[in-house]
């Protein structure tokens, strides 16, 4: 089986949902025309990334009678599609999320687990934490999603990969920083190097999709990747500039890859746990 | 201890151009000012301006006082002519004159700040007319050293080498291709005979750069300095620079009376909506 993936690396307007939203349909419409099944966009996608107090005012809730999420609710009949937003509960807590669309519906909605609250990171002043990590079924298999700080840290791409996903999307809004003598900046140094060890260390496929463009002196990198079961990257976009990055994911590859690497069928996930209560009960 | 603030200047000079296209047109403008004084940061400020936005929409402010060093008008000319910018030259002479003749014993810091204020309102004025937004050329070691005029030379709407040290803003001015002679001079605000940086700061760009860079960027205490080798005085001369100019680096605190109070919950980025 074939999965044609598309990672949308778009800079967003902060803020300004509704334009937001017609350049996801932009980018929606582009991806069908190259026949793409399932196209990733950002972290934040819908929304811009440092929103500080814009927070409350541009929430939206994932149903079909919402004027943001309608729209994208009927493209998502054509092809599946991951967005970024803020997502508001029924006790006005604030989440950042991502959703999946397929076929009209909501299939999956994750709530970022880790708010990063430090250095240029501000996140957790404004945002509540998720506090679920779940791999969900589509119609190319068992999905897992993450936002950004999520999987610098180890344990949700873990925890997705026992929950039986093979194909885990990475969505990022990620600024760039760390310039020294070399060709890439750190922050884009080491997302790339995790992903490609997540892709190795969980023999699955791995895909990020990190915006572009400015906020303020915030630069966001790009830099779209797809790492297959191997660890072999597949599609690399452009730094610092919207792109729509594609490769075709050949589902198989997955079963060959297990078959000479067997890392899911010996991984000791009862031993973790024993050891991890053990420790935790210290 | 080798402390390397080696930057690939391809990937600033990306950033940077980028940096200021969007900053300057997402809020509706297409156009740049700079004050051109003919030293390496504003040639540099300039330069990259002129890649990001085309040279044709930006205008170079030449503003000398009277008793300025020829050389710095040349040198500014230099940069006019190799990124073909826009250029205007005005002496601010009469705008400052009246102020020194009404007190005759005002000491040369202050003369120099009135300068450095005379030129914020023309660039701002200029601006106006131009319609362009004023970029600014201060560089990260004199903004965390306070070497600036509150509300002078630090005044602009973006400015794109901020996080830069001096010694790697030459690195990038090297990449850049800014005129020899600006490269080779010791660095000098020029607003009074024979002043340059490093003498009125009593050390070097060199020292002083990784000083603050592992002071700053890698977060080194005061004693892991003096462990990596730099002297107690220097050190602690810097260090205390540092904390006595913070004022210089933020808008003025206010005080705090309601529930929502601008600069403490009242936050919100300068690209709001754009």
């Amino acid at each position: 089986m074939q999965l044609n993936l598309a990672l949308a690396q778009i800079a967003t307007k902060l803020g300004d949902v509704q334009s937001n939203l017609e350049k996801h349909l932009d980018y929606i419409s582009q991806a069908k025309a190259q026949k793409a099944d399932l196209v990733v966009f950002p972290e934040l996608s819908l929304t811009g990334y440092v929103l500080q107090d814009l927070v409350a005012t541009v929430a939206h809730r994932p149903e079909d009678d919402d004027p943001v999420f309608g729209p994208l609710l009927k493209a998502s009949q054509n092809l599946d599609v991951v967005v970024g937003f803020v997502d508001e509960d029924a006790r006005h807590r604030f989440y950042i999320s991502s959703a999946y669309l397929s076929g009209g519906k909501v299939l999956h909605i994750h709530h970022k687990v880790y708010l990063p609250t430090y250095a240029l990171f501000d996140e957790g002043r404004f945002f509540s934490h998720g506090d679920s990590i779940r791999a969900f079924d589509t119609r190319f298999g068992r999905v897992g999603m993450l936002i950004c700080e999520d999987f610098w840290h180890a344990s949700p791409p873990y925890l997705l990969w026992m929950d039986g996903a093979d194909l885990l999307l990475f969505s990022s809004a990620s600024p760039g920083r760390g310039l020294n003598e070399h060709d890439k900046l750190e922050s884009a140094w080491w997302v790339e190097n995790v992903n490609q060890s997540y892709a190795n260390l969980f023999t699955s496929y791995v895909a990020h999709s990190n915006r572009v463009g400015f906020e303020d002196g915030l630069v966001f990198w790009g830099g779209a990747t797809i790492f297959d079961p191997k660890g072999e990257r597949l599609a690399h976009g452009p730094y610092f500039e919207e792109a729509l990055t594609m490769a075709p994911l050949d589902l198989n590859q997955i079963r060959r890859v297990r078959a000479r690497l067997p890392l899911v069928r010996d991984e000791r996930a009862d031993l973790v746990h024993k050891e991890l209560s053990r420790i935790l009960s210290k | 201890m080798n402390i390397d603030l080696t930057i690939n200047t391809d990937l600033a000079r990306k950033i940077l151009t980028g940096f200021i296209e969007s900053e300057i047109t997402r809020v509706g403008y297409t156009r740049a000012v700079i004050n051109l004084s003919g030293g390496l940061d504003s040639a540099v400020s300039c330069a990259l301006a002129a890649e990001a936005i085309g040279a044709e929409n930006v205008l170079a402010l030449r503003l000398p006082y009277k008793s300025s060093s020829p050389d710095s008008l040349e040198h500014a000319q230099l940069v006019i002519d190799q990124f073909k910018v826009r250029c205007e030259t005005m002496e601010i002479t009469d705008m400052v004159e009246p102020l020194f003749r009404h007190d005759p014993e005002m000491s040369k810091s202050r003369r120099g700040n009135i300068m450095a204020r005379a030129r914020m309102i023309v660039l701002y004025d200029r601006s106006e007319v131009f319609q362009g937004l004023p970029v600014g050329t201060s560089n990260k070691t004199e903004i965390l050293l306070g070497y600036t005029t509150l509300w002078g030379d630090m005044a602009a709407a973006i400015n794109p080498i901020g996080d830069l040290y001096k010694t790697q803003v030459r690195q990038l001015a090297r990449a850049l291709k800014i005129p020899q002679p600006i490269l080779d001079k010791p660095p000098s605000a020029d607003l009074w005979a024979g002043q340059t940086d490093e003498g009125e700061l009593g050390f070097t760009y060199e020292e002083v750069d990784k000083l603050l860079y592992l002071l700053v960027d890698r977060r080194y205490m005061r004693e892991d300095c003096l462990k990596a080798g730099f002297q107690e005085s220097f050190a602690d001369r810097v260090i205390e620079r540092v904390r006595r100019s913070q004022f210089k680096r933020m808008l003025p605190p206010i005080a705090k009376l309601s529930n929502r109070t601008i600069g403490y919950d009242f936050l919100y980025l300068r690209d709001w909506g754009t």
